[in-house]
């Protein structure tokens, strides 16, 4: 057993009960679309960051279940894995930054047309040209 | 996180930036970001701020970094040590210069010292120094000791040089649990001692292992002191009380109390403020960071907040007392608590002052 989640845990309450509070998922969801909005009509992305916010017990899942799967997932190897999935609503991404335990190290909603990381940066872009012309260069090309 | 390098190596890598350092060590710029990202959550910066961030990681020097432990239970390193996030916290430490940690290093004795002297000589005047642990002092100063040196006398050395002080811990911060009555060894933090440098206060028994590396990536970052509370704490994060920040504060707000840690007010969830939760007067971040890989906090696992990141918390009556009948804070700030709440409340504390009475009448 290596992670938190091995632990086995009973619950004897709250179980099929409907939670009294529903904490921050909803007012998020309504955050997501005024951002959303913004996206479409001045074009601006908006950045959420989760981890600022309080979010009680089954908050999150809340959240996460209410924004779904969408059509597009990304893995990002760098300092660690990244994935960055689409939710059902298009334009709202999940950025989850995972630790070397597998756990969530920072967790972001981002609402945009593509997540900034996914894109190629200019500085590896001219890494990468430097690169490709040595290596034909060194072949003889 | 473990010693790499002898003090010389550190010293040398301190001449690169931070950026040089992520670059030799293969990092992309879209890992730069990445990490530039992460670490201004880490900041309790808005995301909106990671451009800023990048530009002022990417220049900054890596400063050498000094951590003493004193009179402590190694609680604050392990908290920090178990914060199960080496990819992008345990960055951090590999952007800074830690010259000097021993209960980390696998240097000992006579080699240990020689590079803390070392790392002091060269970067005199601009290492941070961070403290865990009170410091013993009076005729108790031989309490706490080093390689035969006290820890006060070893605070004042090392403090002479440093550009700032961040201490980790109530302990280092205010003197924490060996300041408790009857404080045998009349300990106190460092600021009770040095009072001529920069200290940031980190406080908590232990302090969120995010808060500890948040602070030193400000420190990184910006090369400045953040903005500090009356009590010397990073206002980002000890700027809120937890209590306004708990997920429970709608139950508070209805007059909805757990009156045991099994009735059903507890198993609902309710507002542990009956059950003596410090939160109304503890500032924190515990509410938003939470603990163990975020998984949960004090509070959400059932029990009231102990109040461990605030000054002579152990001294301050029973956990287990509401704060309005026991001795936290004063009636201005109890008054201000009750305002801001409900009526509710101020009955739920009535009737603890009455049950209170009657334990005390039962006593005698």
């Amino acid at each position: 057993m290596d992670r938190l989640s091995g632990i086995g845990v009973k619950v004897e309450s709250g179980q099929g009960l409907e939670p009294e509070l529903r904490g921050n998922a909803l007012p998020l969801l309504h955050e997501i679309r005024h951002a959303l909005a913004r996206l479409i009509e001045e074009g601006e992305p908006t950045t959420i960051d989760v981890q600022s916010l309080p979010m009680g017990p089954g908050d999150l899942r809340r959240l996460l279940d209410a924004l779904g799967e969408g059509e597009v997932r990304a893995e990002l190897e760098a300092l660690g894995k990244t994935v960055m999935r689409e939710s059902r609503y298009s334009g709202v991404w999940i950025i989850e930054h995972l630790n070397g335990s597998g756990g969530v190290a920072s967790r972001f909603i981002e609402i945009s047309w593509v997540p900034s990381l996914l894109q190629a940066q200019v500085e590896d872009v001219q890494k990468g040209l430097t690169e490709l012309a040595d290596a034909l260069a060194t072949a003889g090309n | 996180m473990e010693w790499q390098g002898s003090a010389e190596e550190h010293s040398m890598a301190a001449n690169n930036t931070v950026g040089d350092v992520l670059r030799a060590n293969g990092v992309s710029r879209r890992g730069f970001m990445k990490f530039c990202a992460a670490t201004a959550s880490m900041m309790a910066l808005p995301p909106g701020m990671v451009s800023t961030v990048a530009a002022a990681i990417e220049n900054a020097r890596r400063p050498s970094v000094l951590w003493l432990p004193f009179q402590e239970c190694t609680g604050c390193t392990e908290s920090l040590t178990r914060s199960h996030t080496p990819t992008v916290e345990g960055l951090i430490f590999d952007a800074v210069s830690l010259d000097y940690h021993h209960t980390l290093q696998a240097a000992a004795g006579q080699r240990a010292e020689d590079a803390l002297h070392k790392a002091m000589e060269e970067n005199y005047g601009n290492y941070l120094l961070l403290v865990d642990g009170s410091i013993p002092t009076g005729d108790y100063e031989a309490y706490s000791c080093t390689n035969g040196h006290t820890h006060l006398s070893m605070l004042k050395e090392a403090a002479a040089g440093a550009a700032a002080i961040v201490t980790i811990g109530t302990c280092a911060a205010y003197g924490g649990i060996p300041k408790a009555n009857p404080n045998p060894t009349e300990a106190v933090g460092v600021q009770d001692i040095i009072k001529d440098k920069p200290i940031i206060n980190v406080p908590g028994c232990p302090p969120i292992p995010t808060v500890i590396t948040g602070v030193l990536a400000h420190y990184l970052t910006f090369g400045t002191i953040p903005e500090l509370d009356k009590f010397g704490r990073p206002m980002a994060f000890y700027g809120q009380n937890i209590h306004d920040r708990c997920y429970r504060r709608p139950f508070y707000d209805r007059g909805q109390f757990a009156n045991s840690f099994d009735d059903e007010g507890a198993k609902k969830g309710y507002c542990l403020f009956k059950l003596g939760c410090k939160g109304p007067v503890t500032y924190n971040a515990c509410a938003t960071l939470k603990w163990n890989e975020g998984v949960s906090w004090p509070v959400q696992s059932g029990h009231g907040c102990l109040g461990c990141s605030e000054p002579d918390f152990w001294d301050k009556g029973s956990f287990y007392r509401p704060v309005s009948a026991a001795y936290w804070g004063d009636v201005k700030t109890i008054g201000i608590t009750a305002a801001a709440g409900a009526a509710a409340a101020l009955a739920a504390g009535a009737l603890a002052r009455g049950k209170q009475k009657k334990a005390q009448e039962e006593q005698a």
